[in-house]
């Protein structure tokens, strides 16, 4: 059995300009000590599929389609205390923002300790000896002292590092990091995903890494899902994905990666982009969204919507012009 | 950002922006709240300005009818010299207006033409005039104005000094903080670079882009005058009979509390519904004009 | 920190200048309010050179600053008592009036702002906002007025004015003073309510309360960890208020006659009795500037940001 099994979610917005939907139809599982990145452009949903799973996007007027599964169990049906267990427990997160999601005004000792009085019903002094452990896990110098520090007098790196102990505090079967690394520095994003990869091989902890940068993917998912317009298009192990990736949409996202990129004759480099825009998420019309942006596109998909095509083993794409053979 | 960050340059079509006191007035009229707020302001500068020409003479005695509760000869009954307290409430109306709208723009002009060129130009004036502005906040507000009515003597002219001065601190803190976050724009930096002078750089560029801020203060500003004339006439240090004005209403209705009620119950509400009106006109401007609010 | 509390100082020093300065400029001559209106030219000179109001005012100013530090205010010119043993005997009054109006503007300010941000959108939310508007819209002396009519004269279930000291009988004391401490509450509560309601729903919305919220705690901490953020607001306009609670006092005591340092104030104007009115504002504002420079001290342990920084802003 899968450790999460996400099937047909749905997330739905209703905004003073009518209803956007963020995901129109996403399904997929992750097993134990997996490392699934969800990867696309902004406002493809991929963070609010990340957000959907804990239930964390909170608002009144979201309406969530779709089950979610943790360990066979679906959680779709949870009252909001019973879900309220869960989080910080089974299903832990990990922001984006390192700078703003610790609260400024308590210790990080006592925002470690409170996910563990939360769960663990350990002892107020029990709970601060692990946020000492749990900080020298997650390779902060000094932890014994830095117990004491407020969030301001730590670097974003380090706070990053932070949020990370207190998702880890209550060793959780599903770890959601969204975009974990995009507001750190280069050097010390490979720090960070040197964390999650230890707790991958140590505890067994399954991932879902949402990021736009392909860098990241590669470095440490082992599989990939692209999602374009609230669907997955195409998903497949992480090798496959950059040895032969099958979608258009995808092959436009590892065209615009800068290691492709062309030289301007400004002598900046740029990114080859993929021409057109992103379709508006209001409506979910039956064909396929990425149609007006593709070089091959052709009557049929506009007609209806691709299904998901098994194109190798563990490969799946959702087009009827899948690309074969690796890019030039 | 990441080296091999996707950058997506793909961006929405904006649609054509329109002429921003368009769009302020459209978001302005979804809030049935601040609409409320510009009706009752508006219904209360037309009763100001044309209930005195309209109804009787405020000061009219007619001791055959003293004390009479509201009826279709005095809507809002007479009051203890036979006074129709309608017209009385209508004059009182005219001398709110004067005062809260003299007084804050007495306040403004010296506020702002002092704070911008504080926040303008720094240095040893901008040291002075706020230790000056430190000095005057220290005291609370109706000691002072109580304190400038005394020294001043009691007539409305003073009443509209006295509270100009007192909101006067206030208006060049804003001010100045306004001059010093504008002047370090991109804009007012290329103006500078252009050889623009202080006073063009300081009434062409800073002030219409901080209007938005002192449009918010005023309508804080007018209720809090309205209120405090209301409030100095009441203590005897204001306007003085036999002219009218709400705050003197109030003083000879706190006599026949017991007997006539409504001589009370009116004055208070007229106040109450006008400052409430500027606060709901107040509350949808800082809405609609300050974007930090409204995201 | 310390910077602060020589600010203040400077501030204390300029503004008793302002005060002395203020008296002076009051119409009328001091000595001759001492001598009485029928004086004869002699005794006024006389009383000129007793009180040494024959001097340069800035001498004059620093004779009375120094007599005032050693708590020597001069003596009434009504009846000759020390104005020291006056402000002494009025200012637990008020003070006992503030602090109560104080208790009412917090309790139901903060409750109403808090309840309003958490259950925004709800009908309570929606009250807790037109009580809002109305108490911040609403004058102190018609308050007043409309207690005194409502509770005094119609339900004749509370005295409509008049004081009696808590150490004389505290059950009539605090019977006597509810009426005053409600209409003086209402406006602080009105405007802690604003500024609660917007400063909680600004951090309720802030990413750590999400992560609060990712570590499945209650509703009930995840407001606990936003409010805790907001405080530094409350007491912010806890300090700022206390100009209008002032203001708002002198108003509340004539209405209920109530013998305090408001009601003092406007006797000691309109009866043209300088010291009094002279030493009531001085400490009036020494009062209202100390507790801002708690303030600002509060601040910094509120604010663990600011901790560091040595109290600066």
């Amino acid at each position: 059995m899968s450790v999460l099994a996400v099937e047909h979610l749905r997330v739905e917005f209703g905004t003073e300009n009518g209803p956007v939907i963020a995901v129109k139809d996403v399904s997929f599982k992750l097993e134990k000590g997996e490392i699934l990145s969800l990867v696309g452009e902004s406002g493809c949903g991929k963070s609010t599929v990340a957000m959907s799973i804990p239930r964390l996007l909170g608002d009144s007027n979201v309406t969530l389609g779709g089950s979610v599964r943790l360990n066979g169990v679906d959680l779709s049906a949870f009252s909001e205390k019973r879900m309220q267990a869960v989080r910080g427990k089974e299903i832990s997160v990990v922001f984006q923002e390192p700078m703003t999601s610790l609260n400024p005004a308590y210790t990080v000792g006592s925002q470690i300790s409170e996910v563990l009085l939360r769960h663990e019903g350990l002892s107020r002094r029990a709970a601060l000896a692990r946020a000492v452990e749990l900080l020298e896990l997650v390779g902060i110098p000094d932890a014994q002292r830095r117990i004491a520090a407020f969030p301001h007098e730590l670097s974003g790196g380090m706070r990053q590092r932070v949020m990370i102990a207190i998702a880890v505090a209550c060793d959780p079967l599903v770890l959601i990091a969204d975009e974990p690394t995009t507001a750190l520095d280069v050097t010390i994003q490979a720090g960070v995903l040197d964390i999650f990869r230890r707790l991958r091989d140590n505890l067994g902890t399954s991932i879902v890494l949402i990021t736009h940068d392909l860098g990241v993917v590669a470095d440490i998912a082992d599989r990939v899902a692209i999602m374009y317009a609230g669907r997955i298009v195409e998903m497949a192990p992480t090798v496959a994905i950059f040895a032969a990736p099958t979608h258009p949409y995808t092959r436009g996202l590892l065209g615009a990666l800068p290691s492709r990129a062309v030289m301007q004759t400004d002598g900046r480099r740029r990114l080859t982009d993929i021409p057109g825009l992103v379709p508006s998420p209001s409506t979910d019309p039956d064909e396929c969204q990425f149609a007006p942006r593709c070089a091959s596109a052709s009557g049929a998909c506009t007609a209806a919507r691709p299904a998901a095509d098994l194109v190798a083993v563990g490969h799946s794409v959702s087009c009827y012009h899948p690309a074969v053979g690796a890019m030039l | 950002m990441s080296q091999k960050t996707i950058t997506s340059k793909l961006k929405a079509a904006s649609s054509t922006p329109r002429p921003r006191w368009q769009r302020v007035a459209r978001r302005f009229g979804r809030r049935p709240m601040a609409v409320t707020g510009l009706i009752l302001v508006v219904s209360f500068v037309l009763f100001a300005l044309l209930g005195p020409i309209l109804l009787t003479d405020p000061n009219q005695q007619d001791f055959t009818a003293i004390l009479q509760t509201p009826s279709f000869a005095h809507l809002l009954g007479t009051d203890d010299l036979g006074r129709d307290v309608f017209a009385r409430i209508a004059n009182g109306a005219r001398v709110s207006l004067m005062a809260g709208v003299m007084s804050t723009a007495l306040a403004l002009i010296i506020g702002i033409s002092i704070g911008l060129i504080t926040g303008f130009y720094r240095g040893w004036v901008d040291v002075v005039v706020m230790r000056i502005v430190d000095v005057m906040l220290a005291f609370p507000f109706l000691i002072f104005a109580v304190g400038l009515a005394a020294i001043l003597g009691a007539s409305l002219t003073n009443v509209i000094i006295a509270l100009a001065v007192s909101q006067v601190p206030e208006v060049i803190r804003i001010a100045r903080g306004e001059a010093m976050a504008i002047r370090e724009q991109e804009f007012v930096r290329g103006a500078v670079a252009d050889g623009a002078r202080d006073a063009t750089i300081m009434f062409r560029y800073i002030a219409p882009n901080a209007m938005g801020a002192f449009i918010v203060q005023a309508t804080v500003s007018i209720p809090a005058a309205i209120i405090g004339e209301s409030t100095l006439s009441f203590l005897g240090l204001g306007v003085q009979p036999p002219m009218s004005s709400w705050g003197i209403m109030l003083t000879s209705a706190q006599q026949y509390l017991a007997q006539a009620p409504y001589l009370a119950l009116f004055p208070g509400i007229a106040i109450a519904l006008t400052a409430l009106g500027f606060n709901l006109l107040g509350d949808g401007l800082r809405d609609v004009l300050d974007p930090k609010e409204t995201r | 920190m310390l910077q602060q509390v020589i600010t203040s100082i400077v501030t204390l020093f300029l503004a008793s200048i302002v005060v002395f300065v203020g008296v002076r400029l009051l119409p009328g001559d001091p000595a001759l309010v001492l001598a009485g209106e029928t004086a004869d030219p002699a005794v006024v000179a006389a009383i000129r050179e007793q009180f040494g109001l024959n001097q340069p005012i800035w001498i004059q100013y620093f004779n009375y600053v120094g007599q005032a530090l050693q708590g020597n205010f001069g003596v009434s010119t009504r009846d000759r008592i020390p104005v020291a043993e006056i402000l002494l005997q009025r200012l637990p009054i008020t003070l006992e009036l503030a602090g109560l109006a104080i208790l009412v503007g917090v309790l139901i300010g903060l409750t109403a702002g808090i309840v309003s941000a958490v259950k925004r959108g709800s009908f309570a939310d929606y009250a807790a906002n037109v009580f809002g508007l109305i108490g911040l819209s609403v004058p102190h002396f018609w308050l007043g007025m409309l207690a005194i009519l409502f509770f005094a004269i119609n339900l004749q279930i509370l005295p409509a004015s008049g004081y009696v000291a808590f150490t004389e009988d505290p059950a009539e004391n605090l019977r006597r003073m509810i009426l005053p401490a409600l209409v003086l509450g209402t406006g602080l509560s009105a405007v802690l309510m604003r500024q609660t309601r917007a400063a909680l729903l600004g951090q309720l919305s802030a990413d750590y309360v999400r992560t609060a919220r990712s570590k499945g705690v209650s509703r009930s901490r995840e407001v606990k960890h936003a409010l805790r953020n907001s405080l530094t607001t409350v007491v912010t306009v806890l300090g700022l208020q206390l100009g209008a609670l002032i203001g708002g006092a002198i108003i509340t005591e004539q209405i209920f006659v109530i013998p305090g340092f408001g009601k003092l104030i406007i006797d000691a104007v309109s009866a043209r009795n300088y010291p009094v009115l002279q030493g009531a504002v001085l400490v009036a504002v020494t009062g209202y500037v100390l507790v801002n420079l708690a303030v600002d001290i509060a601040y910094a342990y509120l604010n663990p940001r600011m901790r560091l920084a040595g109290g600066a802003r």
